[in-house]
C-alpha cells in the first residue's frame, strides 16, 4: 500500500532538518524526513569543532550542537522521520521509493519534494595520482569520522593533499590527537579554506602550507610509506626537478566536495554543470514542479548559516506548492515557467543561485548567491537588469572560497514590464 | 623591541600584519586594512586564547567516544595541556549535552562540556 505525505524530505542533515522546520511553520499537514544514517544531523554530527551559528544564533557553537538546536525544533513539532532508511528511487510523478529494515521496500506519494542530501567528497580516482593502491589514503571527511565518531586514529604520520576546510581542520585534529602532520599541499596559488582556519589549524602548530603543489607519487604497496609533492606550473602541470619527498604512513584528501544527485539525476532533474547540483528557480524549484532542492545538495556551502537559511526557503515554498495544489490553483511551471527571467553569471561570477527568477512569485526581497572563479582584490560586484547596472558594490577581496549573496529586490523586477535577463559580474571600475 | 608578524583572520583579504612591541607595551601595528585587523593584533599578542574541541572516551554507550569543548576560551599555550588531561578521562553514558566532563582543566579555572548526547548502548 502506497502511504502518501505532503512533503517528503530526503535527508535529514542541516538542510533537512531546516526544511521539515519551515514546512511545518508554514502550515504543511503530513511531513516525513527520511533519512539514511541512525541519527538526524547529518554531516555535522562529525564537525566538533566550533565556529557554526554565528548567523543563526548569535553564538558560536561546535557542529553536534548545532544540529541538536535544529533537532529539538523538529521534535518539539513532533515532525517524524525515519533512520536508517535509504532512498531508493524519486518518480517524475513524486513517488519516492525507500527502504529500512523493519518495512522493507515502501513507496510514498508526496505532494512534494525536498531534496536534501547533501554532498559527498571528491575522492583519490577522481584525481589521477598513479601508484599502488595501499591502505592509508582517506579522504579527510572519513578520517574526520574515524577520530570524532568512532574513537580510531587513522595514522601517525601525515601529509594531507587539499587546504580546503575539512583538510585544515583535520590536520589540527590529527595533531591535537598525537599524529605528527608534515605538511599540507595545494594545487591551487590559494588556499580555498577560510584565514581563520590557516592561522588556527596550521599556523598555531607550525603546520607547514605548501601552495602551488600537489602529490605526484604514492609509496608503498600494502601501507602508504611515503609521497612525493612537486610543485606545479601555472597550468597546474607538475614541475620536474621540484620533488621532495616526505614520508608517511597516511595521505588525507581534501580535494573538494560534490553534490550528490543520483537521485535527483534520475527523477529527471536538471543539473547545473558548474554546481552539480539542480537548476533552480527563486524557489528553490527545480524543472520539475514540487521538487524542490537546498544546502549542499544544490550547490556546496562554507557556511552552515547559509544551508540553513535555504532550506528554510525550500521547506517553506514546498508546503506553499501543496496548498496551492490543493486548492485548485492553475498548475505551477517550476524552472519551465515562460515568465521566468534568467540570471547570467558572467565576467568571473561562475553559477548563481537560482538560476531563473519569476518576479511574481519572489518575495520582497531574495537572496541570490553566487561563487567568483579566483581571487579579485578592490573589484565591484555588478548587476544588471538588460543593459541597466542597478547595482555596483565595491569589495575589497573576492575569493572562490567564500559564497557572495548579492539581494534583489521584486519592485526594481517588476518595473516597467521586467527585464528580459538579470546579470551578475565582476568589474575592475 | 620586538616585532611580532601575523594573519588577520577577520575575513578572506588575510592581511599581513607586524606588531610593534616594547617592554611588553603594543608601540604600533601595521599592515591592516580596519579595524577588526587592529583589535585582532593587540589580542593575539598579548592575550591569545582559543575554545579547545575534542573527543573523550566514553563507557557503555552507543559510541566510544563524545565530542566536548572548553566552556570558554583557554591561553593558547594551554591547548596541548588540555588535550592532554582529557586522554584520561572516562564518562559514563548516557551522556547529554552541556554535561560537565571535567572541571578546571589543566588549572585553566575551565570547565569541559559535553557537545553531543550519547545514548546508553
Amino acid at each position: 500500500m502506497k502511504k502518501y505525505a505532503d512533503v517528503v524530505i530526503i535527508g535529514g542533515g542541516p538542510a533537512g532538518l531546516a526544511a521539515a522546520v519551515a514546512a511545518y511553520d508554514q502550515g504543511a499537514g503530513e511531513i516525513l524526513i527520511l533519512e539514511r544514517d541512525r541519527e538526524l544531523g547529518g554531516i555535522l554530527n562529525q564537525c566538533i569543532h566550533n565556529g557554526f551559528g554565528l548567523h543563526t544564533f548569535k553564538e558560536e557553537l561546535t557542529g553536534p550542537e548545532y544540529a541538536g538546536r535544529f533537532i529539538r525544533q523538529v521534535e518539539e513539532r513532533k515532525i517524524p522521520y525515519l533512520l536508517n532508511t535509504m532512498v531508493l528511487d524519486i518518480s517524475r510523478d513524486k513517488v519516492v521509493t525507500a527502504m529500512n529494515r523493519q518495512e522493507g521496500m515502501f513507496q510514498i506519494q508526496a505532494g512534494a519534494v525536498v531534496l536534501a542530501m547533501g554532498c559527498r567528497e571528491r575522492s583519490r580516482g577522481a584525481l589521477n595520482i598513479p601508484g599502488y593502491r595501499p591502505a592509508g589514503i582517506y579522504s579527510a571527511g572519513t578520517a574526520q569520522r574515524l577520530v570524532n565518531m568512532e574513537g580510531y586514529l587513522p595514522g601517525r604520520e601525515v601529509v594531507i593533499l587539499g587546504s580546503g576546510d575539512i583538510g585544515l581542520i583535520m590536520a589540527r585534529r590529527m595533531t591535537l590527537e598525537g599524529a605528527k602532520v608534515k605538511v599540507v599541499a595545494e594545487l591551487m596559488p590559494y588556499s580555498g579554506g577560510l584565514k581563520r582556519n590557516i592561522v588556527q589549524c596550521l599556523d598555531d602548530f607550525g603546520i607547514p602550507l605548501k601552495l602551488s603543489h600537489t602529490v605526484v607519487d604514492i609509496q608503498g604497496k600494502e601501507r602508504v610509506e611515503g609521497v612525493t609533492l612537486a610543485r606545479v606550473d601555472d597550468q597546474r602541470r607538475p614541475i620536474p626537478g621540484t620533488e621532495e619527498q616526505y614520508s608517511c604512513d597516511t595521505l588525507l584528501l581534501s580535494v573538494g566536495l560534490l553534490p550528490e544527485n543520483e537521485l535527483s539525476r534520475s527523477a529527471g532533474v536538471d543539473l547545473s554543470p558548474v554546481t552539480g547540483g539542480p537548476v533552480v528557480n527563486e524557489s528553490l524549484e527545480t524543472n520539475i514542479p514540487g521538487v524542490f532542492a537546498c544546502g549542499n545538495v544544490l550547490h556546496v556551502h562554507d557556511l552552515v548559516d547559509f544551508v540553513s537559511q535555504e532550506a528554510a526557503l525550500a521547506g517553506k515554498y514546498a508546503a506553499c506548492y501543496v496548498a496551492s495544489a490543493r486548492g485548485g490553483a492553475p498548475e505551477n511551471l517550476g524552472t519551465a515557467d515562460t515568465a521566468s527571467i534568467p540570471v547570467c553569471a558572467e565576467g568571473g561570477v561562475r553559477y548563481t543561485v537560482p538560476s531563473f527568477i519569476r518576479p511574481d512569485h519572489m518575495e520582497e526581497k531574495l537572496p541570490v548567491r553566487f561563487r567568483v572563479g579566483a581571487v579579485y582584490q578592490n573589484c565591484y560586484v555588478s548587476v544588471y537588469l538588460d543593459e541597466e547596472r542597478i547595482l555596483h558594490r565595491k569589495r575589497q577581496i573576492l575569493a572562490p572560497g567564500e559564497m557572495e549573496t548579492v539581494t534583489l529586490e521584486r519592485e526594481r523586477l517588476t518595473a516597467g514590464g521586467g527585464p528580459g535577463k538579470i546579470t551578475i559580474r565582476i568589474e575592475q571600475e | 623591541m620586538e616585532i611580532r608578524e601575523l594573519t588577520c583572520i577577520g575575513c578572506p583579504m588575510g592581511c599581513q600584519m607586524r606588531v610593534t612591541m616594547e617592554a611588553g607595551e603594543i608601540r604600533q601595528v601595521e599592515g591592516n586594512t580596519c579595524k577588526r585587523g587592529d583589535a585582532y593584533a593587540r589580542k593575539e599578542v598579548t592575550n591569545p586564547t582559543r575554545i579547545v574541541t575534542s573527543t573523550v572516551r566514553v563507557t557503555g554507550g552507543e559510541l566510544p567516544v563524545v565530542s566536548v569543548k572548553t566552556a570558554s576560551d583557554i591561553p593558547k599555550e594551554k591547548i596541548r595541556a588540555c588535550v592532554l588531561a582529557l586522554k584520561s578521562i572516562r564518562v559514563a553514558a548516557p551522556v547529554s549535552i552541556g554535561d560537565v566532563v571535567a572541571e578546571n582543566v589543566a588549572g585553566t579555572g575551565v570547565s569541559i562540556v559535553a557537545t553531543r548526547n550519547v545514548k546508553t548502548a
